[in-house]
């Protein structure tokens, strides 16, 4: 009898566990690593909002102005032989796009958006300027690396396979951890507390927060607008470099999905409160969980934990995943309407 | 007529460059052109009411203009009886079930306002409302979608000449622009930007991937056109003749006569295909003619000048006891309704439906472009603005090719760089569509035709 209780529990924690690895492996680690990739864009999306005051619709293709170049170095240490082992290449030529978009960013600040601020025109104004900032990257990438999609990734590609951790563990899911996927959170982790560190403990980052919060109070206070202005766009580029990076390197680069990753970004940002950089970090992941959570078919979840006789006929799934980003709209949509200074409290717009 | 000479200048140019297209490349690619300038001319009217009358950002153009295609098909389409038969029944139960819904939600937030748990009642009637529909569509759905796949899987539409399309198009958008505008309106300028972009994204969503309703990314083909098919022109004796009469002088230099049918024929077939793209542009070219005559009216009456009022200054015209929340709204509602005709209009110029090409940077970005370059606030510099960026977009692969070769021209056919510039021309549109836009905005702001305020 004993023996017979002791197989039937058994039997239902190995269920159980079935049901969380799956959970783990479907939603949770794909939602970490996409949420991370979109909080890094939403963050400098906020800032730029925060600091300079206009909605920047160039975020998108930013990243994949970046991330063309982190390519364009991947390749060139890949021809000199140059590698970093079971690690990406990329992770080194990060870097050198960060510095050629850096570049980039401060010439067309120069070039375009500094005008428009000593004249104080309109945020709307600055937000159709970044539109025509937006034509011209889109164009610039397309010229140099086409519209194609590219995989730039090497280097080991999983850390766990699903049939190791089967054998493992004895159970019967499978947990693939890719290799893409923990670097993507490592970086977004250092990186993001960097950031924080910055803004919070510097005396630099401290005179953005105060320009940010209110101008003309900074500005009596001695702070320089350009430094602030400068170091914007310098952290703007870095994040949108290293974003992009890792989301290529994730899935792979093409020119129109990273435009169109201006949206969810945008969606975190405000629904994370635009102007408040750590809502927009926190408003990624609340987006790519959702976006995760709610175009997933849990049939198989079901099956695991409820008996026999209960399983579900249907896929139990909430929404098809052709509205992935229906979802994240939605709930930018619902976030305007009850809450539309954002979930964290940003800027009351 | 002196104060207007600049506006006769540039529409003259914008003519000839067309004309000259026409000269140059052929009558045919001129005409479609001219066809699809007037298309974006409509669009960007509709922008133009929003943007330039009442200082309304709406990004979401893309979404009307994909909601006009959808009436289109709708009108237009045979209905296909099978696929109403396998589940009509159900699909009509569940618009019923939306409706009741929206209207006992609607009297709830006016009748019991002072509920307690008025949210969570509202929550329950949605949620249950939703579980009920997924029940009663997903067969029904699944049984037309099996409808003869290849050919229809959907509704179909009700049969009815396509033109009746271009007014139920204005309806659709402009039912949607009232829901948008009653939830996102009250949103700051920038916001509201994104609103809507996000908003007409996920009518694209919902266009593309509910195939009983549109066949989806499949397309619908075959549209009816309301101009003769160039097949029955080349048949018709009276076409025949005119194209004889037409080109009389050329024919009656070739002496043999089999030589000259052979010529005449070939004439026909040419000419058929500019008769109909004349059709469409004379079509076309009335409905921007009255929409400019409706307009015009509008932006010099008292409700023009109150919208400006608006525009210029909110707060003051509320004083002024203007009620600048419904002004608002009806506007969105307009400006919508006329992207809608356009985004009708388009299919019907195309006869096909093809939900997978509505994208933003087209739909959506380029028709601002195109308001903010021709003039905002002035409906004469936006059909204008319509004509000189869609004339650019068009042509922008020549001029690069040109300049690219004028440029290179030191270097070697098979270099590299040469090999790779000429291969990405395509992109260069949108380098130069980016360049003007910066261009127009720092060093004529309010583009080149800019708006006339008249005092009186």
């Amino acid at each position: 009898m004993t023996k017979e209780l002791e197989a039937l529990f058994w039997e239902l924690k190995m269920d159980f566990l079935n049901a969380i690895i799956l959970l783990l492996n479907y939603i949770f680690v794909p939602a970490l690593s996409y949420g991370s990739q979109l909080a890094l864009g939403a963050i400098f999306v906020s800032l730029i909002y925060g600091i300079l005051r206009f909605a920047y619709f160039t975020a998108g293709d930013l990243m994949s102005f970046g991330t063309m170049f982190t390519i364009l170095f991947t390749w060139y240490f890949q021809s000199l032989g140059i590698g970093l082992g079971f690690l990406p290449t990329a992770l080194i030529a990060i870097p050198f796009g960060i510095i050629v978009t850096i570049f980039y960013v401060l010439l067309k600040d120069k070039l375009v958006f500094s005008y428009y601020r000593t004249k104080k025109s309109p945020p709307v104004m600055l937000a159709m300027v970044s539109i025509g900032t937006m034509f011209v990257t889109q164009a610039i990438v397309r010229i140099i690396i086409g519209p194609f999609d590219r995989r730039f990734f090497d280097g080991e590609k999983f850390i766990i396979r699903a049939n190791e951790f089967k054998e493992m563990t004895g159970l019967n899911e499978g947990l693939a951890i890719k290799s893409t996927q923990v670097i993507t959170l490592f970086v977004t982790i250092i990186v993001v507390s960097i950031l924080f560190w910055f803004l919070n403990k510097t005396k630099t980052g401290k005179s953005m927060r105060a320009y940010s919060d209110n101008e003309d109070l900074a500005l009596l206070s001695g702070i320089d607008p350009k430094k602030v202005v400068m170091t914007t766009w310098v952290i703007a580029a870095i994040l949108a470099t290293i974003g992009g990076a890792l989301y290529g390197l994730d899935k792979s680069f093409k020119p129109f999905t990273y435009f169109n990753n201006m949206l969810p970004i945008f969606a975190a940002a405000i629904v994370g409160g635009i102007g408040n950089p750590f809502g927009a970090f926190l408003g990624g992941y609340v987006i790519a969980f959702s976006e995760i959570l709610l175009t997933y078919a849990y049939k198989k979840f079901f099956v695991y934990l409820l008996p026999e006789n209960l399983e579900p006929e249907g896929l139990l799934q909430l929404l098809s995943t052709d509205y992935k980003f229906a979802v994240s709209f939605s709930i930018l949509v619902v976030v305007l309407l009850f809450r539309p200074s954002g979930i964290f409290k940003g800027k009351v717009l | 007529m002196r104060n207007n000479l600049d506006v006769i200048a540039a529409y003259s140019i914008m003519l000839g460059l067309i004309i000259l297209v026409g000269f140059l490349q052929s009558w045919s690619i001129a005409l479609s052109i001219l066809c699809l300038c007037l298309i974006s001319a409509v669009m960007t009217i509709g922008a133009n009411i929003q943007w330039g009358y009442a200082g309304l950002i709406n990004f979401g153009i893309m979404g009307y203009t994909a909601l006009g295609g959808l009436a289109a098909v709708l009108v237009s389409a045979p209905p296909v009886e099978e696929a109403w038969r396998a589940g009509g029944l159900n699909i009509l139960l569940c618009a019923f079930i939306i409706f009741s819904m929206i209207f006992i939600i609607r009297l709830i937030i006016k009748k019991f306002s002072k509920l307690k748990n008025r949210n969570y009642i509202i929550a329950a009637i949605i949620i249950v409302g939703i579980i009920l529909l997924r029940l009663i569509s997903a067969p029904a759905i699944e049984s037309i979608e099996a409808v003869n796949p290849a050919t229809t899987g959907f509704l179909g539409g009700m049969g009815l000449p396509i033109i009746f399309s271009w007014i139920v198009g204005a309806f659709f958008a402009g039912g949607l622009a009232y829901v948008i505008g009653k939830i996102a309106l009250g949103l700051r300028a920038d916001y509201l930007a994104i609103a809507t972009l996000l908003i007409s994204e996920i009518v694209i969503a919902v266009i593309k991937h509910e195939d009983w309703l549109s066949r989806g990314v499949k397309n619908v083909i075959g549209l009816k056109r309301p101009v003769p098919y160039e097949i029955d022109l080349q048949g018709k004796e009276w076409f025949i003749n005119l194209v004889q009469k037409f080109h009389q002088g050329s024919l009656n230099l070739i002496s043999d006569n089999l030589e000259k049918q052979q010529a005449l024929k070939q004439l026909v077939i040419e000419s058929s295909t500019v008769f109909v793209k004349l059709c469409f542009a004379g079509l076309f070219t009335a409905v921007v003619i009255a929409l400019l005559i409706v307009t015009q009216k509008a932006l010099y009456s008292p409700w023009g000048r109150m919208m400006r009022a608006i525009r210029d200054n909110e707060e003051a015209a509320n004083a002024m006891g203007k009620n600048v929340v419904k002004q608002h709204l009806l506007i969105f509602v307009l400006g919508s309704a006329i992207v809608g005709i356009a985004g009708a209009m388009l299919v019907t110029y195309d006869g096909l439906f093809t939900p997978g090409s509505y994208r933003p940077m087209r739909y959506t970005f380029l028709i601002w472009v195109m308001v903010i370059v021709g003039g905002s606030g002035n409906n004469f510099g936006a059909i204008l603005g319509g004509f000189a960026v869609w004339f650019l977009w068009i042509e922008a692969a020549p001029i690069a090719l040109f300049l690219i070769n004028f440029f290179t021209s030191g270097l070697d056919e098979t270099n590299a760089l040469k090999v790779h510039l000429i291969d990405s021309i395509p992109y260069f549109r949108f380098l130069m569509m980016g360049i003007g836009l910066l261009l127009i905005m720092r060093y004529r702001p309010k583009g080149i035709l800019p708006e006339k305020i008249k005092r009186v």
